[in-house]
């Protein structure tokens, strides 16, 4: 028996906040407006993400936490342990056996399945702040496909970095309607976002909700003769020899050392450990 | 060609007491193609004004202007454009000048108008600035900084560069030389040959008697004021 | 003969008992300049912007020519339709360059911005035509990559027209654009405008208050006072031989210089 209700929220709220991603399920990439709680935690900190969880849960589910790809951070920690402790739920740390995975910034490196759940924390939501910072204008840009802008955007890039310098959250377009923004993911994760899983996408401060249906049409923002390219670092990682995973660069020593790991935790030691059992057979 | 028919005009000035002043009244004359009619009558009879009535620079009062088929008077600001980018020429007393557009694409300005060819209305444009005695050297430049005379003749260039049916000239021979005088009087009387209309003012009497058939005296058509 | 292209038919704004502008009636054809002259007050500005649908008019309808379906009142129009119009067939140069510019975009992007904006997807080819269109308005390429925070007020107002010209536009709304630039700046300003309305064959509408600057550019006039046109037609005929007792007013108090 807990003082909490299951996962914090009361039971309105969560009412409130499944209406919202029921609509940003039936019109993918479209932001909907929600009455973000005040939460335990201050905005900044991926509330957003921890509300749309805790209207995502049930008591069956198996929640996975990862910031940056790692379970490991405080971050992610804490929040484990906030729902360990009001929704009283499994938790793992192993990416296969999660049901509700919530992530900053990542998208895990093993492919999702139909049975799972891929939460986003979310800071800013409108992919045309940065160029328009009328609220007005931007929702009139979306509702009339005026997206001129979002490409004037990567122009400038072009123009001054000879190439589209957006290396993460990089503008997508869902189901050729809607401009997104996929959160702060590295272009990297962009092409995983057609994925058998339901994306849900929540920014707690900016009180706005979307979400992807599973096998929804995600397509980078690009020109015709400057492609999309979900690059990544051109090394592999030194703990378990991935060539195809999302690297972190770590400095290990004060004279500039430095070694590239896979961001994900949870792929690369899945990776060490068949590794070694391949050593000792 | 042109039909001038009954033609009057008042001008009333509403901020000086309203004060009506009649300058034309049933004026009526005719020029048919290739003939030159000379606008004769003393200083301020309204010459000028029944010219620019002709051109539909000023409004008419009464009466009917005929220009090629079109009566002038009452027409549309559309049909009267059309008419004098297409049927009617006008050469004023004065160039009015524009900074910075150079004296070729002055004179060049009509043809480029209805759609010539930059290059072809450049050639036509320079020809006649060659005859009329602008050097070379000045084709590029904006006409602003010309003597009245260099002026006059840019303007009349601009006047002749197209075949008009029909064209008005006002004063075409002040401020120039006997050389370029008489060059200018060729002019006309090409344009005549080749049919066109042409209404002159002439101040200097033996241009007149040069190219004009015919002499209208505009102070037959006079009010008279005291009636 | 070409087809009538904007009909403009009892257009009137009210601002409570104030009139804006009251029972405009007047049509343009391809190629045509129109001025649209007055002091302060007269009601020329409210009547431009209630023409570009910048602001709601309360009476009246505008008909525009539309590429696909004819004359249609922009009035009736969704937003979206008017939206897309003016994105594409009409344009409007603001007095102030700011307004019609965005200021930390680079100029090349400002250019490009409409053509984006329809769907190109070339950055190469946007580029050029950017370049062309830079040039055409007297801007030197190598200022491609400046933001017209770094221009001069001359220059940003011709990178505004070079924005709005580059898809084309049939029909063009201008508000004083040499209003606030230096005279010398204005005749090389005017000159642009001239010979881009000749070579284009476009129609404008030009607000100014500014006698020679309608004189230079516009086929036609209108005068207002009070928000009521007191007489329109040839600019030549209109400044050489007024009839309204305004618009001799007008005419007689401009100095020369």
């Amino acid at each position: 028996m807990s003082d909490y209700n299951f996962a914090y929220l009361d039971e309105q709220t969560k009412r409130m906040i499944r209406r919202a991603i029921l609509k940003g399920l039936a019109i993918p990439g479209y932001q909907v407006p929600f009455a973000s709680r005040e939460m335990p935690m201050p905005y900044g900190w991926g509330t957003g993400g921890v509300q749309v969880s805790a209207a995502t849960l049930t008591p069956e589910d198996t929640l996975k936490v990862i910031d940056q790809g790692a379970d490991d951070t405080t971050n992610a920690i804490s929040i484990r342990k906030f729902f360990e402790k009001t929704a009283k739920i499994a938790t793992t740390e192993k990416t296969s056996s999660a049901s509700v995975i919530q992530t900053r910034h990542r998208i895990p490196e093993e492919q999702l399945t139909e049975d799972q759940i891929l939460v986003y924390q979310v800071p800013i939501p409108e992919p045309l702040r940065f160029l328009e910072p009328s609220e007005i204008e931007t929702r009139k840009m979306h509702a009339l496909e005026e997206y001129g802008l979002m490409h004037v955007k990567l122009y400038e890039d072009i123009s001054r970095h000879g190439a589209i310098a957006t290396s993460y959250a990089y503008p997508v377009k869902v189901e050729d309607r809607y401009v997104m923004d996929p959160s702060p993911i590295p272009k990297f994760d962009n092409p995983k976002m057609e994925m058998a899983a339901i994306q849900l996408f929540g920014a707690g401060r900016e009180q706005r909700i979307y979400a992807l249906p599973p096998h929804t049409k995600v397509v980078s923002l690009d020109f015709d003769d400057f492609p999309f390219e979900p690059s990544k670092a051109d090394y592999s990682c030194d703990l378990c020899g991935s060539e195809n995973s999302y690297l972190d660069e770590v400095i290990v020593d004060d004279e500039g050392g430095r070694i590239f790991v896979c961001s994900d935790t949870d792929f690369c030691s899945s990776r060490q450990s068949i590794n070694s059992e391949l050593i000792y057979e | 060609m042109i039909k001038v028919e009954n033609v009057g005009k008042t001008f009333t000035l509403f901020n000086q007491e309203n004060t009506s002043i009649p300058v034309i009244k049933e004026a009526s004359f005719e020029v048919l193609k290739g003939d030159c009619v000379a606008l004769v009558g003393k200083s301020g009879s309204g010459k000028s004004t029944l010219m620019r009535m002709i051109y539909g620079n000023y409004l008419t009062n009464e009466g009917k202007i005929w220009v090629g088929d079109t009566n002038i008077v009452g027409a549309s600001s559309r049909a009267i454009i059309n008419i004098r980018r297409h049927i009617l020429g006008y050469v004023s007393q004065f160039l009015r000048v524009v900074p910075r557009v150079p004296t070729r694409e002055v004179v060049a300005e009509p043809l480029l108008a209805i759609g010539k060819e930059m290059d072809e209305a450049f050639d036509i444009a320079e020809k006649l600035l060659e005859r009329l005695n602008i050097p070379p050297a000045l084709w590029d430049l904006s006409p602003t900084t010309f003597s009245g005379g260099e002026q006059q003749r840019v303007n009349i260039a601009r006047g002749f560069v197209r075949n008009y049916p029909a064209i008005l000239l006002d004063e075409p021979t002040a401020s120039l030389d006997s050389e370029n005088r008489s060059v200018v009087l060729d002019l006309i009387k090409d344009a005549k040959s080749k049919g066109t209309a042409i209404v002159g003012i002439f101040h200097d009497e033996s241009a007149r008697m040069d190219v004009c058939d015919r002499e209208v005296d505009v102070s037959n058509f006079s009010p008279k004021l005291d009636s | 003969m070409s087809e009538l292209l904007l009909d403009v038919r009892g257009l009137s704004k009210y601002y409570g008992n104030r009139i804006g502008c009251a029972e405009v009636n007047f049509d343009l054809w391809p190629g045509e300049v129109m001025g649209i002259v007055g002091e302060s007050g007269s009601g020329k500005s409210t009547l431009l912007n209630c023409l570009a649908g910048q602001v709601e008019a309360d009476f009246g309808e505008v008909f525009f020519n539309t590429r696909s379906e004819g004359m249609k009142d922009t009035f009736q129009m969704s937003e979206p339709e008017r939206r897309m119009l003016s994105r594409t067939d009409w344009a409007f140069v603001h007095q102030n360059a700011r307004d019609g510019l965005r200021m930390n975009v680079s100029a090349g992007g400002n250019v490009g911005e409409r053509l984006m904006a329809v769907g190109s997807r070339h950055y190469g080819k946007i580029r050029e035509k950017a370049v062309d269109w830079l040039e055409r308005v007297e801007i030197h390429n190598s200022r491609i990559d400046d933001r017209p925070k770094a221009f001069s007020g001359g220059m940003q107002q011709r990178l505004q027209i070079a924005r709005n010209l580059v898809t084309g536009p049939r029909l063009v709304f201008m508000d004083e654009p040499t209003g606030g630039l230096d005279v010398s700046v204005q005749a090389r300003l005017l000159d642009l405008i001239k010979s881009l309305v000749r070579e284009l064959n476009l129609s404008a509408i030009i607000v100014t208050h500014d006698l020679a600057v309608v004189r230079l550019l516009a086929d036609r006039l209108m005068v207002m006072k009070d928000g009521y046109v007191v007489e329109s037609g040839l600019t030549d005929q209109v400044l050489d031989d007024p009839q309204h007792s305004y618009t001799q007013l007008l005419v007689s108090s401009v100095l020369q210089a």
